[in-house]
């Protein structure tokens, strides 16, 4: 994508804004994007996003492009952060968890959702595979990663450590 | 009285348990914040600035929406940087000062108990605003108890050193922990109506409570006596010592440059 294709319309650029934190995945594929409405007589467009987390600080960026790639092409952007449905990894496409992958980070597996009451201390039991070599030979070494969304893994077989992207 | 008064006493004191409940999260995280460069690892400085930042994140979703309710317009900025100390109604475990690293996982697994209870509760809620807050937390909530657990397991069943201080840190955080979930009148007077969901905080202990008792089983450690003395106050604005310091480090870029912006 050329970074002056003002020919796309204003929704086709607005989707494809990419993630400021994992640029190889555009907001419309990690499913922040919720909705695009476009007055084509008042050149108004409303978009709605979602945060990945409550903090995530990648919104303010996120906003901030969309108000400039509705800008350039004579849109004025209203940008709505909706907080409910909340977000889940399960919004994300497979060309987007295909994309995570061929970049070295572990795409989510499906989230675990609405488990009541306690659940058992997860001492690094589920089965994560390496995006690197394909082993499923992996291991926690960090609850966190370098964002909020993310966890770091080490693979046993190749012995190179990855980010995984949490599922939530 | 007219319908519309009604509405706005009942707006009024839905913001005045919110704030309560903003304040603990926006508190909590500066204390959290704290320990960046000093973790006991690399990868817990990046643990507990993120669990730092869902926090903040949570009082940054709720402010504005108490600053609506309450009739007065207030932004973000106005409640975390414009208060002064009795203004706060957040609880004082959140504010105590930081101690080692056992205390923290201690004062963590209470916390994040406590709030995997309060945030299905918020899910439930009428309130458009407050649901999304609840459902969206539940989940980060959910991942920063499993974190405290696996730390408090892992130190409590680990060395005699870990053990005992992991003991001391379960005897120093009790005096905090009844007023997590004491039945303030505020919370009361909000819960009636359903908007902010339908449990009050002591109707929150026993699913919290049951979860630090196994986490505690787990680590071979003993849940502490009754303490003999307890915290009071902070949801009607009476903090600890520690507070003011918070404040003051939390609030003074903002106070000594009025409106500046970047």
């Amino acid at each position: 994508m050329s970074a002056l294709a003002t020919d796309l319309s204003v929704t086709e650029a607005i989707s494809r804004i990419p993630d400021p934190e994992v640029p190889v995945v555009t907001i419309a594929d990690l499913g922040i994007l919720r909705s695009v409405e476009v007055d084509e007589v008042a050149r108004r467009v409303v978009v709605t996003i979602t945060p990945t987390y409550s903090g995530c600080p990648a919104m303010e960026a996120i906003t901030s492009r969309i108000v400039f790639e509705a800008d350039r092409r004579g849109y004025a952007a209203e940008v709505l952060t909706r907080l409910s449905p909340a977000w889940t990894t399960d919004w994300m496409s497979e060309e987007g968890k295909e994309s995570l992958r061929q970049f070295g980070i572990a795409p989510p597996g499906p989230a675990i959702h609405g488990h009541a009451g306690p659940v058992a201390v997860s001492l690094q039991k589920r089965v994560v595979t390496c995006p690197n070599c394909g082993s499923d030979d992996t291991t926690e070494i960090a609850h966190f990663g370098s964002t909020a969304c993310k966890a770091l893994r080490r693979c046993e077989s190749c012995r190179e450590p990855f980010d995984e992207f949490k599922a939530i | 009285m007219s319908v519309s008064a009604d509405r706005s006493e009942e707006r009024a004191r839905a913001a005045a348990y919110l704030l309560g409940l903003a304040d603990d999260s926006l508190v909590y995280a500066q204390r959290l914040g704290e320990w960046m460069t000093n973790a006991p690892q690399i990868e817990e400085d990046m643990a507990l600035g993120n669990i730092a930042l869902d926090l903040l994140g949570q009082a940054r979703a709720l402010y504005p929406h108490v600053g609506e309710l309450d009739g007065t317009g207030r932004g973000e900025d106005d409640f975390a940087m414009l208060r002064n100390e009795r203004e706060f109604r957040n609880v004082h475990l959140v504010e105590q000062e930081r101690g080692d690293f056992a205390q923290e996982m201690v004062r963590l697994l209470w916390f994040s108990a406590y709030q995997v209870e309060l945030h299905r509760s918020l899910g439930s809620a009428t309130d458009e605003v407050v649901r999304g807050v609840g459902e969206k937390a539940i989940k980060e909530v959910r991942y920063h108890l499993d974190h405290a657990r696996q730390w408090v397991v892992r130190l409590g069943d680990g060395t005699d050193e870990s053990h005992r201080r992991m003991q001391a840190a379960l005897e120093w955080a009790a005096p905090y922990v009844d007023e997590l979930f004491d039945d303030d009148p505020v919370s009361l007077a909000a819960l009636g109506d359903g908007s902010v969901g339908g449990h009050s905080p002591a109707a929150l202990r026993a699913g919290a409570q049951h979860v630090v008792e196994l986490t505690v089983a787990q680590a071979t450690l003993t849940m502490p006596d009754p303490p003999a003395w307890r915290s009071r106050g902070g949801r009607d604005g009476i903090h600890s010592r520690p507070m003011g310091y918070l404040l003051a480090e939390l609030q003074h870029v903002a106070r000594s440059h009025p409106g500046a912006t970047w």
